[in-house]
């Protein structure tokens, strides 16, 4: 026992020796995105500014129309009206509007499928991200963006947005970017601008991974039976072993 | 033929060893009967192995071995469309990095009780040769999602074989079977990945329970239990392996199980250790990303290569450095001169050796994650050293120590 306490210290001491070493990694701190897979009705509104926006150039080729609408509890006339723009069968996938040529025509590349997007940045990535354009005439689009930097992109949501010019502040002598702040108003305000991208985010995280609710509700009762069985298994081996000594 | 008993039994008996089987190796098997928590690594290491075969049975049959289809058919088809899909990877890809969780304590319980002496030298090296295999199955599995790090990572180890000086580049491509990673590469790993290695696998794990039935398990004394034998030619300290430790294993793989089902069903990522974030981007041959890391459990080793510096802007120095630190592993038997097995009984400065062995193996891990820095590259060096010192100088320190007591029986 003593021992077993021994290396379990020395494992810690371990972690934290390393940890000191391990610098915070640089780069624009992310905001946490704070969104709610099992809300329904977030998930819902998301679906629609994913697909009235991000779909245009975006695809989601690995996510079905079908399979959304049984998620998010949309029927088929719903699914098939507000969100298939192009009009594609109900269990196609999501693709986009705009044809892989006509991308690489005008970005010079074709923007990246957002099936995993929410798994391989992350939804609090994704969050700052799309709330972190801010206005640079140096750019092609007009805009930069703060954890993005020279993006390709242009800010979908300037008219609900408005338009942000960049926060810098001074840390020994270098200018380091530390936010946004509005300087032109757009059509909407900006608590109803932070819902629209959090029930964008959701969704995003939704169409990451679908079952993850599921997921998530099952294991509950896999740790409950197991523990029911941790019970009955551990009852067993004392009775075994009473005679052992 | 003679049969020894009747029914069905006696009949299978008279043509197969069905109850000697079952005997010698279960019923009849005396274990110890002072084994500790250290001790159920074994098993779950079967019951791991047990899982990833059966998991990985129903992966191929939906997987792709494809560079055109692979990603979609992992994460569309088997992640999305397949019923149930998602649950059998989720265990897949958990049940390899708990592989190694347990086969790296089951390592660490064979070098605190001394279980790699005689006469259990060969039960040690088929388990270093089952490490081997295990990392080989753990390497080319990975590149079979082909995500970016599936790709990436291949790419930094293979162009390991490459930096070997004059047969490297042919090497290279005949490991690739093509001049970079591509369909042949991925073809091959597969058939490696899934036919391959797990026979070899299978094969040595036999091997290595043979052994340690023919000699008899260690236990955290370290004292032979065949010393002492009662007037039935029963070790005295020796419990049936079933029913004691059937029943008792039953216990430690349900909280195993428990811990797994967390990982499964609550964290599949584990953080990014697990399934890697930008392995859920396609393999892109064009963009590297910015930051190329090994899956955890090849952290350690992937420091000690780090670690090494290159000489005339080759990296063989540190792929040695790298196959050594595996290679010493064999070596263990030998190296160590104390004839006291367990931990218990050895020096209090040996215990603290130990400890800070598992210090640096942790340390190197877990900068084996990290971008290199000038003062991580350091101490990764310190902690090679270390590595490699702690197993090299056995021979003369483990002749220097004074050991307490050994008892008799078991305790």
């Amino acid at each position: 026992m003593k021992k077993t306490i021994l290396v379990l210290l020395l494992t810690t001491i371990a972690m934290i020796s390393s940890g000191l070493v391990m610098a915070a990694g640089g780069g624009y701190p992310k905001s946490p995105a704070n969104v709610d897979v099992d809300d329904m009705a977030s998930l819902q509104r998301g679906a629609k500014v994913f697909t009235d926006y991000c779909l245009s150039c975006h695809s989601a080729k690995f996510v079905r129309f079908n399979r959304v609408a049984d998620d998010l509890g949309m029927n088929e006339a719903e699914v098939m009206d507000n969100l298939n723009h192009l009009g594609v069968k109900f269990g196609s996938t999501m693709t986009a509007t705009m044809t892989e040529e006509y991308s690489k025509e005008a970005f010079g590349a074709v923007p990246p499928d957002l099936s995993l997007v929410a798994r391989s940045r992350g939804v609090d990535w994704l969050y700052t991200y799309l709330t972190g354009f801010y206005a640079d005439s140096a750019k092609t689009t007009g805009q930069n963006n703060v954890i993005f930097k020279d993006v390709g992109m242009p800010n979908v949501f300037w008219k609900q947005e408005g338009v942000k010019k960049p926060v810098y502040e001074e840390h020994d002598g270098t200018k380091v970017l530390v936010g946004v702040e509005v300087v032109e108003k757009g059509t909407m305000e900006p608590e109803e601008f932070d819902t629209m991208i959090r029930d964008l985010v959701a969704f995003l995280s939704y169409i990451g991974e679908p079952n993850q609710s599921y997921r998530k509700s099952l294991g509950i009762y896999v740790l409950v039976f197991l523990f029911i069985f941790f019970g009955f298994a551990y009852a067993m081996k004392k009775d075994y072993w009473k005679d052992v000594h | 033929m003679e049969q020894k008993s009747n029914g069905l039994m006696g009949w299978i008996d008279a043509r197969f060893p069905a109850t000697k089987l079952w005997e010698d190796h279960l019923s009849k098997y005396y274990a110890p009967k002072n084994f500790n928590f250290w001790y159920f690594f074994g098993s779950l290491a079967m019951l791991v192995l047990v899982i990833q075969i059966l998991s990985g049975v129903f992966l191929a049959m939906f997987y792709k071995p494809d560079t055109a289809m692979a990603f979609q058919s992992v994460e569309m088809g088997i992640m999305r469309d397949v019923e149930w899909g998602w649950l059998i990877r989720y265990f897949h890809s958990t049940g390899a990095s708990a592989f190694f969780v347990v086969v790296y304590l089951h390592m660490f319980r064979g070098l605190i009780y001394g279980s790699y002496k005689k006469p259990r030298e060969l039960i040690w090296i088929f388990g270093v040769l089952i490490f081997l295999a295990l990392m080989a199955e753990g390497f080319m599995g990975y590149l079979l999602p082909w995500g970016q790090m599936s790709f990436w990572g291949a790419q930094v180890i293979i162009n390991l074989v490459s930096a070997i000086p004059f047969v490297g580049e042919d090497l290279g491509i005949w490991v690739r079977g093509d001049f970079v990673i591509g369909d042949a590469t991925l073809n091959r790993f597969f058939s490696l990945h899934i036919v391959a290695i797990p026979l070899i696998l299978i094969g040595l794990i036999v091997a290595h329970i043979i052994a340690l039935h023919e000699v008899g398990s260690n236990n955290p004394d370290g004292v032979e239990i065949k010393k002492n034998k009662d007037e039935n030619g029963i070790p005295k300290d020796g419990i049936p392996f079933h029913p004691y430790y059937s029943v008792k294993d039953i216990v430690g793989v349900i909280v195993f199980l428990m811990f797994f089902s967390i990982v499964v069903f609550f964290m599949p990522e584990m953080f990014g250790y697990f399934l890697e974030h930008a392995n859920f981007e396609p393999a892109n041959p064009l963009k590297t990303p910015e930051h190329i890391a090994p899956v955890w459990y090849f952290t350690p080793y992937y420091s000690v290569l780090r670690a090494v510096p290159s000489i005339a802007g080759s990296a063989f120095p540190g792929v040695i450095a790298m196959g050594a630190a595996i290679v010493v592993l064999f070596f263990l038997p030998w190296l160590d001169r104390n004839p006291v097995k367990s931990i218990r009984y050895r020096a209090g400065w040996y215990k603290i050796l130990v400890a800070l062995f598992v210090v640096s193996f942790i340390i190197l891990g877990i900068l084996g994650t990290l971008a290199p820095t000038d003062g991580r590259t350091l101490l990764a060096q310190i902690c090679t050293i270390y590595y490699f010192a702690f197993f090299l100088l056995m021979p003369f320190y483990t002749k220097m120590e004074t050991n307490k007591p050994v008892p008799e029986r078991t305790t």
